[in-house]
């Protein structure tokens, strides 16, 4: 067991953990961050992506170890008050069926629309490609990322 | 998540509640727990809860105005703790704003608590109308006491009664303590809403726990947190059910973190406890890191003799053998075979596939002095209850069961085998113990889609009209524990009714199927048997319109023909509407310009129907299939009949859309091998699934408004998607796809 820091949503948290134990695992059972989740554990399915200085990363084949002092965003930390545009979004369209993969869909769409304000379908299709969702809500997460441009074009007026 | 146990004082009596609860009356309503069905009876009984009206199980308002509206059936997906709710909003004449949703627990007060085969809906619809307007009735014969005014003159309406000649309202806040002394009114002094004058059902509502969801509250069964939770993982043979014989236990005890180790004996019941070795410890990560330690000696007896190579190889042997079992033998195929203009014969074959929910199976319990309580994303909360007192002896009044929202079902979730796992480790564990598959767990554990083989012969006569149908279905039996009853019966889903489509419309017609005994278990998935049923048998139809020289559209409704209503053969029968297939038929084909655009080779147009789960569907794809073999689906278009209300617009659609691209995954990618008696595959790496870039780029949703009852839409919307696509791929360059998954036929073309 080492000791870590580890920036987490703003605030820095310490903690103790294996070297080896992927982040996910820190945030899920150590944080009680369960809003990044658990799906296939090699960074397949995308059910676990959070932020690594903005970049998406699968948080399941990111060892604690790796961390360092990089800011970790988590769904919970992607907005204050759970109004980014995508979380927006994807009520007004109603985007989710059961729910399980959007935390990852919205981080790894968000990493999007920072690189690109009004993404293509072709931009947002690859920038998706790696993260599953079994219930096959794709053309709506694809309508819900045009929709979340435009509330932050409006937004920035 | 600290889980409080939700607002529910009836767990196990509800009529005992009254007398803790400050006198008044109780209960109009309670679900008829014996029919399963959802009846409603009427019973005078004290339902005032200190202000609080609580005209039934179902629905609390609160002095302050508060309305929550219980939802009883498991949210799986499928939105039904949004929709069903809504139906009681509807007549209780509520803003639905205002309302707060609660998940309800296992209780017998609700009546079924199943979430399985599209029936929620079809079996609560009616009963929840009757719930919300019978409390509504209340509010308004309250304001009636209240103002000395007749109830004819008041109206409910945004959560008050109103008297619009004097402009005076009662908010319901200020109503409920009174309605809650009024004796529930007999059944006919309720008047259930003119559907003309509904204001909520029809419209789009977004589910009601998306808000939670796109900030990642917790919700999902893994994401249950007690204090002092301790977390485990169960390690079964890789070849089905086998024994453990020897583990290096005391080694796993000694890794850091971890708890406790031990073997744990199970049954062989392939849906309850298999054998395992279950490792504790004070993380997920310290378990799964300790399991890659474990070194277990299996005996896995005869299963480990299976092979998917084998099972084709046997197959292809019984083909032409007498079938197992003649499922309907209508006149004569043999002699109308050999008099047929034309005839076609074929085989199709599709393999093993799984659920695959994102969300691992996992499941929370904690024994306490004899008592059980459990948390569980479940389909079916009812049979994780009844084998946890099966396999454990816990009487059902010591087991509480929560219902957790589930990252996707599809059926695996019916099967309750992870909560007896979880169960049986609490058991030997001093707190909360929360039990997490990994994702090779879940594929190698899962209850499979059956594969299947079909032998296929179709004759056409001079007219041109199908004149003769043979199909020999070669599928899967399993063992498994009926009662506790050891039993060898076909895999759910992998049975055939001698009433599927075309069973009944060909005057020559044999169904017949023959079952492999094999040890893999099997479960229902998605729109089970039809989901790949519809596959086989709209694509042979094709290829027989093809063979006849006839319009694909037209062939099918000449072949529906004048039939009116089918009612089913015996017990298992499918009744079948001709005229609603037809309806969504002609309406898909209107809707998709079926035959009236031109289509360059490489792009085609395919249609196919189903009726399952109540639901009449018909769909037409359009395909590009590039000169290299890429596939991609244009356009899907699909029109439904599931009777005379869509309950939730939105939701609806997004179920439709759903079953289209989850159809289409499991036709173009889903495959699994077996080997020496175990699945091959392991994770998403070797068992790909669709991603976004492969769903099709339109899909466009009708619902046609009819007369019929209103039914389900969890699963009806998948099946005629497989042969519609296939269909259309046959149209654009002419290869018919008769292998499951699509991405093994060479789709290339010059």
């Amino acid at each position: 067991m080492s000791q870590y820091t580890i920036n987490i949503n703003g605030t820095a948290k310490n903690l103790e953990a294996a070297a080896d134990t992927p982040l996910l695992w820190v945030l899920r059972d150590q944080l009680k961050l369960v809003g990044t989740k658990f799906g296939c554990g090699i960074g397949q399915c995308g059910a676990c992506t959070v932020h690594l200085d903005g970049v998406p990363t699968r948080s399941c084949v990111t060892p604690i170890s790796e961390v360092g002092s990089r800011e970790v965003t988590t769904i919970e930390g992607l907005s204050k008050h759970g109004d980014h545009p995508l979380q927006q979004a994807w009520q007004e369209l109603d985007v989710p069926q059961c729910g399980y993969c959007q935390a990852g869909q919205i981080m790894t769409a968000a990493a999007l629309l920072k690189k690109s304000h009004k993404p293509t379908d072709q931009e947002i299709d690859a920038a998706l490609d790696g993260n599953l969702c079994r219930c096959g809500t794709y053309l709506r997460i694809r309508a819900g990322i045009h929709r979340a441009a435009e509330l932050a074009a409006q937004e920035a007026v | 998540m600290t889980l409080k146990t939700p607002i529910n004082p009836a767990r196990r009596d509800f009529l005992k509640t009254s007398a803790i609860a400050g006198g008044g009356l109780v209960l109009g309503f309670y679900f008829d727990a014996a029919s399963g069905a959802g009846k409603v009876l009427a019973k005078s009984t004290p339902h005032d809860h200190a202000g609080e009206f609580r005209p039934n199980a179902f629905i609390r308002i609160a002095p302050d105005g508060k309305v929550t509206l219980i939802s009883k059936q498991p949210e799986i997906g499928q939105g039904i703790k949004t929709s069903l709710p809504m139906v009681i909003a509807e007549e209780l004449e509520v803003n639905w704003q205002d309302v707060v949703i609660v998940q309800g627990d296992l209780d017998p007060i609700y009546g079924s608590q199943s979430a399985g085969g599209s029936r929620s809906t079809p079996t609560n619809y009616e009963e929840f109308h009757k719930l919300g307007a019978t409390a509504r009735t209340l509010l308004i014969q309250a304001a009636a006491l209240t103002w000395k005014l007749p109830a004819e003159e008041l109206v409910a309406r945004d959560s008050a009664v109103h008297h619009l000649a004097s402009g005076r309202q009662l908010s319901y806040g200020k109503l409920a303590p009174i309605a809650a002394k009024l004796p529930v009114p007999p059944a006919e002094q309720v008047k259930l809403k003119d559907p003309q004058e509904f204001r909520l059902l029809g419209k789009r509502i977004g589910g009601v726990d998306n808000p939670a969801v796109v900030t990642g509250k917790p919700l999902f069964g893994i994401d249950v947190q007690l204090p002092g939770l301790l977390y485990a993982t169960y390690v079964k043979s890789p070849a089905f059910a086998g024994k453990v014989v020897s583990a290096n236990l005391d080694e796993i005890k000694r890794l850091p973190g971890v708890r406790d180790a031990f073997v744990i004996d199970g049954t062989a019941n392939l849906k309850g406890l298999l054998p395992g070795v279950a490792i504790v410890a004070d993380s997920t990560w310290a378990a799964f890191s300790a399991r890659k330690q474990l070194k277990v000696s299996w005996d896995a007896g005869t299963v480990a003799d299976q092979s998917w190579h084998g099972f084709a190889k046997q197959a292809e042997a019984l083909y032409k053998q007498p079938a197992g079992e003649i499922l309907r033998n209508d006149g004569d195929v043999e002699a109308a075979l050999a008099k047929a203009e034309i005839t076609v014969e074929t085989k199709y074959r599709y393999p093993f596939i799984s659920h695959a929910s994102i969300e691992p199976q996992n499941a929370t319990a904690w024994v306490k002095d004899g008592d059980i309580e459990i948390w569980a994303p479940t389909q079916n909360p009812e049979a994780g209850q009844k084998i946890v007192t099966e396999v454990l002896g816990i009487p059902k009044d010591k087991i509480t069961l929560h219902i957790t929202r589930s990252g996707g079902g599809f059926g695996r979730r019916l099967i309750p085998d992870y909560i007896i796992e979880a169960a049986a480790i609490a058991q030997r564990v001093n707190g909360p113990v929360k039990l997490t598959w990994t994702r090779e767990d879940d594929l190698q554990h899962d209850q499979y889609r059956a594969g299947g083989f079909h032998y296929l012969r179709g004759g056409i006569d001079a007219a041109g009209r199908l004149s003769a149908w043979h199909n020999h279905f070669v599928t899967f039996s399993h063992p498994v524990f009926k009662d506790g009853k050891p039993v060898v019966e076909l895999g759910a889903g992998a049975n055939l009714s001698g009433d599927e489509f075309p069973g009944r419309w060909i005057p020559n017609c044999r169904i017949e199927h023959t079952a492999l005994e094999c040890g893999i278990p099997m479960g229902p998935w998605r729109a089970p048997r039809s989901n790949v049923l519809a596959w086989v048998f709209h694509s042979f139809i094709d290829e027989l319109a093809h063979a006849a020289g006839k319009d694909p559209l037209a062939f099918r409704l000449e072949l529906l023909g004048d039939k009116g209503f089918l009612p089913g053969t015996g017990d298992q029968g499918i009744p079948y509407d001709v005229n609603r297939m037809k309806h969504v038929l002609n309406h898909v084909a209107e809707k998709a310009e079926w035959g009236k655009k031109p289509f360059p080779r490489g792009q085609g147009q395919g249609i196919a129907f189903h009726f399952s789960h109540r639901g009449y569907i018909a769909q037409v794809a359009e395909v590009t299939v590039s000169k290299d073999g890429k596939l991609k689906v244009d356009r899907v278009v699909v029109s439904t009949d599931i009777g005379a209300q869509i309950v939730n617009l939105s939701g609806a659609e997004n179920q439709v859309q759903g079953s289209v691209v989850d159809g289409l995954g499991a036709l173009l990618l889903q495959e699994l091998d077996i080997d020496k008696g175990r699945i091959v595959q392991s994770n998403f790496g070797d068992y790909p699934m669709i991603r976004m870039g492969d769903a099709p780029t339109k899909i466009e949703v009708h619902f046609l408004k009819t007369d019929f009852p209103v039914t389900g839409l969890g699963e009806p919307a998948l099946p005629p998607l497989a042969p519609a696509v296939c269909n259309a791929i046959f149209a654009a360059i002419g290869v018919r796809v008769r292998e499951l998954p699509l991405r093994k036929t060479d789709l290339s073309w010059s």
